[in-house]
Order: structure tokens, then sequence, then C-alpha cells
């Protein structure tokens, strides 16, 4: 049986968006515009930095995520922990992610990594809503970063 | 850096919505296998193929599975034995024979696992290109 060298896997979600990096930049890192998108959260471009996002609690999660601003390379490269909060940290989540913007195509290319699950992580979101077909025809996509 | 690099060839082509369906009834189900071995038992190509057969074709004997796959009974028998391990396959002994029959709802795990996260960054890559159109106005 083929033999893994690590116990965690990531996720690898990228786009290429018809947008300059400058621009997707200040969506990456402004607190109102991360809202708008994400998650509330009390972001701060500063390394080091530590902030919460926040979100509607579901059923197994408490709806914060602990985070740390780790990197931070100006319309380049955004780096930041994602890690479960509270009574949940213990056990929960403890994860990297990581967001790279590559200037492509006079648009920019947006890759987010999402590293560091562990096996017993796989149940840390709810709620679907994608839609079956498009999931499966990700599958491979998403199986080939494990 | 990881050595695994499975490529998955189950989508909508060979599995239709049936398998999707089928899959779905079952997320509910409580799985006695840790996702673990589930990942690993479908990264090895030639068991991945077994079971995408078994899948497609529907219950089988060892001998029928080995006369297609290009590899001995002996080795097509390991191969079903870590399926089976995995929860992946069932089998049912009828006389000498054994069939072998594919358990669809033991990829629940690894559909659901991927499509939660998958499925959370798709949606907010969505709703930040949104966000990014609105910012032109």
């Amino acid at each position: 049986m083929t033999t893994v060298a690590t116990d965690t896997r990531s996720i690898v979600v990228e786009r290429d968006m018809p947008h300059p990096p400058e621009k997707i930049w200040r969506a990456l890192t402004q607190s109102a515009l991360i809202e708008e998108w994400l998650m509330k959260n009390d972001f701060q471009p500063v390394v080091g930095h530590k902030f919460n996002f926040r979100a509607q609690p579901v059923m197994g999660w408490n709806g914060v995520t602990d985070c740390e601003v780790l990197e931070l390379v100006p319309h380049q490269r955004l780096v930041y922990t994602w890690n479960a909060s509270g009574e949940q940290a213990p056990d929960g989540l403890k994860t990297i992610v990581t967001w790279i913007l590559t200037p492509h195509n006079g648009g920019t290319h947006v890759r987010m990594e999402q590293s560091g699950f562990r096996p017993q992580d796989e149940g840390g979101y709810r709620g679907m809503g994608g839609g079956w077909p498009r999931i499966l025809g990700r599958l491979e996509d998403v199986a080939a970063k494990f | 850096m990881r050595s695994l690099r499975p490529k998955f060839s189950i989508d909508t082509r060979i599995t239709g919505w049936l398998l999707i369906r089928s899959i779905a009834s079952q997320l509910c189900v409580q799985m006695p296998y840790s996702h673990d071995i589930l990942f690993k038992t479908l990264a090895d190509p030639t068991r991945r193929a077994i079971f995408e057969r078994l899948c497609r074709e529907g219950e089988q004997t060892v001998g029928a599975l080995t006369a297609r796959a290009g590899i001995s009974q002996p080795a097509v028998s390991k191969h079903l034995g870590v399926l089976k391990q995995a929860g992946l396959v069932r089998d049912r002994h009828e006389g000498r024979l054994t069939h072998y029959s594919a358990q669809l709802g033991a990829l629940a795990p690894l559909i659901d696992w991927t499509s939660q996260m998958a499925g959370f960054w798709q949606r907010k890559f969505d709703d930040l290109e949104d966000l990014l159109k609105r910012m032109d106005q």
C-alpha cells in the first residue's frame, strides 16, 4: 500500500481574475472589504497581528476562527493562521492560509492554499450548497494536491 | 512534501447522477473506517481501476476481474482485500465463487470532506469576484 509522507492535506483553489493585483490585495487586506466576501473580522495588515473571523455558529463549530498574520508582501503574498477558537481550539483546526497573487494576462492569477488538515479535521466546515456535479468535477483537482 | 498524488477519475462521466445520488443519500451514514484508510486505498491506480470497474459494471468474481486487469489473480485478490478493509467492496460467497461488489456509501467521507472544504473556498472566491466587480463602479 502506498505510504503517506505526512499526515496533513491541503486545499488549493486557484482562479484567474480580470483585475490588477493591487485591487485584489485591497480586497484581501482591508477589514471592511474582507467582510464583504469572507467574514466579519478585525484584520490588520501587520505581521504578528492576531485577529478573528466570525461567522454564524453552526452545529459543531462555534463560528470563530483564530488567526495571526504570518507574512505580508504587498500585492503578492499574504499568509495567516486559520485555527479553531475557544473550547474547540485544542482539538480543532490548526491550518495556514496562503494567498499568492501573480500578474497574468493583464489580470491576476489568485491562488489560495489552506494547509495543515489532519485526518480528524475533515468535518471542519458545514454548509454545502455548491452542487454535486461541480464538486465532483473538482475532485480530481483537489485530490491531486494531497 | 506529499509523495501521494492520487488522480481520481471518479467523475460524472463514469459515475453519473445515480452514483452521486447514492452517495448523497448515504452522507449521514456513520463510517467505521478512518478517512486516511479511504484516501490511501484509492491512491493506488490498479486498486482504483478495480473499484471503478465494480462501480460501472456491478458485481463480479475475482476471475472476471483478473481477465481484464492485466495482473495475476493473487494480486487482484490482494487489492480486493485492501478495498474490503476500507469498506469499499463487499464479498458474497456462492459455492466456490466469491462475488465482489462496490460499496458506494464508503466514498461518502471523501466526497463530504472535499465538498465542504473546496466548496467553502469556491464560494468565497465567487463572493470575492462579486466584490471586485462592485469595486469597479
